[in-house]
């Protein structure tokens, strides 16, 4: 398959694959900064943006990439992959998609490297800064903060997509054909966004439908490889540098050529000639992944389909790529947004487990503590509630039952056990069973002052939560009401029919 | 050679049609468009560097990725929004269709004016929607901006199909194949067009005019 490649033209693509790579690994990594990219368009080539595209180089990003790599390519049965994942404050994670970047064995020998490639792959750039600004995780990367981070992960090796849940989809960026393979570019992200919490407390399900954060805890292989998504300047750097952007002497060319295929090598004379790195291509052949991504979650799948060499392919070109290192960009992280807003994108079902009946008056309260994680409610006491006005809440009691602020005090409705009350001994009204259950609370609403009025607020609230029961809808009665009814009715009957012509009268008045 | 077409379809709210058609339009662009040309002697040429900037939509739960030209963004913006002047005052039921058509140019001797050569063409159909709340409004807001990433991903799909390109051209010949005014970069020659179609499904087309009067302009 190489035979028939020159060893420039092997040189050359070997190169532009491996600054691919990285390129590639930058522009995903700067989508989940958090932050709008914005890059300035340059007239004159500075020799320094490879596929001629302005794309910033993060140190740290190359380096892990580099790190990732480890000398090799991604090749024929050798993937690389970026993984984002998203991590809480209470330190639960989850994977949001994979981006891969892998070759297949489909060549394309007429195709020419130094032209042809690199210009597809500069399309191929260009596609993936479309594509990873559509995906879900662009949203929730561009509202990380204090709640969560978003985090990635370089490997090479076999793809893993087992993290991304059921139902991931698949969307495939663009594939570029080249004498020793296809590189393909494609992207498997999560659908399912709401898990169940392995920190759930197993209690009975809250009556309202509260939503309870959802996260498993899962055993996360590698997770001491995760980065986060957020460049710190070099001040607030840990004191770890990273070497520039080019640890060689490898400028990017920019130079073309519209000579036909005979002066090749005339053209080539005019190029610089090249001052390749000693850390550059070094192949290891022992690896055993496989290549295959395409692992179909329900909806997910890849097509292969063979793609065709354009056309209009211009007068053959040489190129002697080299770069010089590019300058540093610090990006700020992005300023946090309020935790209720990840609840409602992530948190989307409110499953809840039910161990007891519905119909048990005891509530289980949830609180939430950070976007996406429950405590337990014993371990919630008022000093951590994040309840606006919690030093209003209620400090001496019984914590599930007498939450007001979950379950108000009903009307004392005695039959349903559904509808026992919550209510303090100030009630006038009948009480339910469950009343000897509670203690008294010292309700304290919100707004409230105890020395103005002479009638407290809380008072008026109790008084009016628990109303006298109407007399009409006591059982004994109206049971009476209607046997006096009944006895009195032909007496009524009788006298209505005398005074008939007073209703007609009345009646035609109305109308 | 025929020329390749692309159909794209959009509904949105009137105040939706701006960011919608340039989200689609900048799309396109950033993939039709290089660096600026510097031809040297020995009949090598070399390429600058194209900048790309985030965008986000106001009305449009979206954001999407523009070439750094603020040239170009003008001129789309002028004509995205005159295709907006057209779609509200026509009259009609708010149906429309722009279209971004990539062209080349062929000299012909004189009387003839060059004959323009169109090797692609996206033309974006848009159906303009009337809103009765603020609830419906709020789920037309993420139901487009999830239309216009599958539109994207649509886009992005064609593009590396790798399909007919024009040839890279010598300095003299640069004119013909790509729009070089622009002062940092340069998209491949194109066209904006649009055509309204009024309530009785015919099409009002402003595009023939144009398009007759150019033909006979000498």
């Amino acid at each position: 398959m190489d035979s028939d490649l020159s060893p420039q033209d092997k040189k050359d693509l070997d190169k532009f694959i491996k600054f691919f790579a990285l390129k590639t690994v930058q522009v995903i990594v700067q989508a989940r900064l958090g932050e709008k990219i914005c890059t300035r368009s340059s007239s004159s080539p500075t020799g320094s943006d490879w596929f001629n595209l302005a794309i910033k180089d993060i140190p740290e990003v190359t380096h892990e990439a580099k790190k990732a790599l480890a000398g090799q390519l991604p090749g024929i049965g050798r993937s690389m992959c970026v993984e984002i994942s998203l991590k809480t404050s209470e330190g639960d994670s989850m994977e949001l998609e994979t981006w891969c970047l892998e070759m297949n064995e489909k060549c394309d020998k007429d195709i020419k490297v130094s032209y042809t490639v690199y210009n597809r792959l500069s399309l191929l750039l260009k596609s993936l800064l479309a594509i990873t600004r559509v995906t879900p995780a662009y949203k929730l990367s561009r509202k990380q903060g204090h709640d969560y981070v978003i985090l990635y992960r370089i490997y090479f090796g076999e793809v893993q997509l087992t993290g991304l849940g059921e139902g991931f989809q698949t969307v495939r960026v663009g594939i570029v054909g080249t004498p020793v393979g296809t590189i393909t570019l494609s992207c498997a992200y999560r659908t399912n966004l709401a898990f169940m919490s392995s920190r759930q407390f197993e209690r009975t399900a809250p009556i309202m439908g509260i939503i309870i954060d959802h996260f498993v805890d899962r055993p996360f292989a590698n997770m001491g490889h995760m980065h986060p998504c957020n460049y710190r300047t070099a001040a607030e750097d840990e004191g770890v540098t990273y070497p520039g952007v080019e640890d060689s002497q490898e400028v990017c060319t920019t130079s073309f050529s519209t000579s036909p295929p005979s002066q090749l090598y005339s053209s080539r004379l005019s190029y610089h000639p090249t001052a390749l790195g000693s850390a550059d291509l070094c192949y290891q052949p022992a690896y055993n992944a496989t290549h295959q991504m395409v692992i179909t979650g329900k909806e997910g799948g890849v097509p292969q389909a063979p793609v065709q060499p354009s056309h209009g392919i211009p007068a053959d070109q040489a190129r002697m790529p080299t770069c010089t290192p590019s300058g540093m960009t610090c990006h700020i992280p992005a300023t946090p947004s309020s935790s209720g807003e990840e609840a409602e994108t992530l948190s989307r079902s409110s499953e809840a487990k039910n161990n007891s009946p519905p119909d048990i008056l005891e509530t289980t309260f949830t609180r939430k503590v950070g976007a996406f994680v429950n405590k337990p409610a014993n371990q919630v006491t008022t000093a951590c509630l994040d309840l606006p006005f919690a030093a209003f809440a209620p400090k001496n009691f019984d914590f599930e039952e007498n939450d007001l602020m979950v379950n108000p005090p009903d009307s004392p409705v005695v039959e349903s056990p559904l509808q026992g009350s919550l209510h303090s001994d100030d009630s006038t009204g009948s009480s339910g069973p469950l009343q000897d259950d509670f203690v008294m609370l010292d309700f304290k609403p919100a707004f409230s002052k105890d020395d103005l009025l002479p009638i407290d607020l809380g008072t008026f609230y109790r008084e009016f939560q628990n109303p006298p029961q109407l007399s009409s809808l006591s059982i004994d009665v109206s049971a009476q009401s209607m046997a006096e009814d009944l006895d009195t009715l032909p007496v009524k009957l009788a006298l209505y029919e005398q005074k008939i012509d007073e209703f007609d009268a009345f009646v035609e008045t109305l109308q | 050679m025929n020329c390749r077409s692309e159909v794209l379809e959009v509904s949105v709210e009137s105040r939706q049609v701006d960011e919608a058609m340039l989200a689609l339009l900048h799309t396109i662009l950033l993939h039709r468009s290089t660096g600026k040309f510097h031809y040297k002697k020995e009949g090598t040429y070399s390429i600058g560097t194209v900048g790309s900037q985030d965008i986000d939509c106001d009305y449009i739960d979206f954001a999407f990725v523009r070439v750094s030209s603020e040239e170009l963004d003008r001129a789309m913006r002028k004509s995205v929004g005159e295709f907006k002047d057209a779609l509200c005052n026509s009259g009609s039921d708010g149906v429309g269709q722009i279209s971004l058509e990539f062209y080349q140019k062929k000299k012909s001797r004189w009387p003839f004016s060059d004959e323009c050569i169109p090797w692609e063409v996206w033309s974006i159909k848009v159906n303009v929607v009337s809103l009765a709340n603020e609830q419906e409004r709020q789920i037309c807001r993420e139901k487009v901006g999830e239309k216009l990433g599958e539109k994207v991903i649509n886009i992005v799909e064609v593009i590396n199909r790798h399909e007919y390109l024009p040839k890279m051209p010598t300095q003299s010949e640069v004119d013909n194949v790509f729009d070089t005014s622009l002062k940092d970069v340069q998209p491949y020659l194109y066209k904006i067009t649009y055509q309204i179609t009024d309530s009785l499904g015919t099409s009002v087309s402003t595009t023939m005019r144009r398009l007759i009067k150019d033909t006979l302009a000498l």
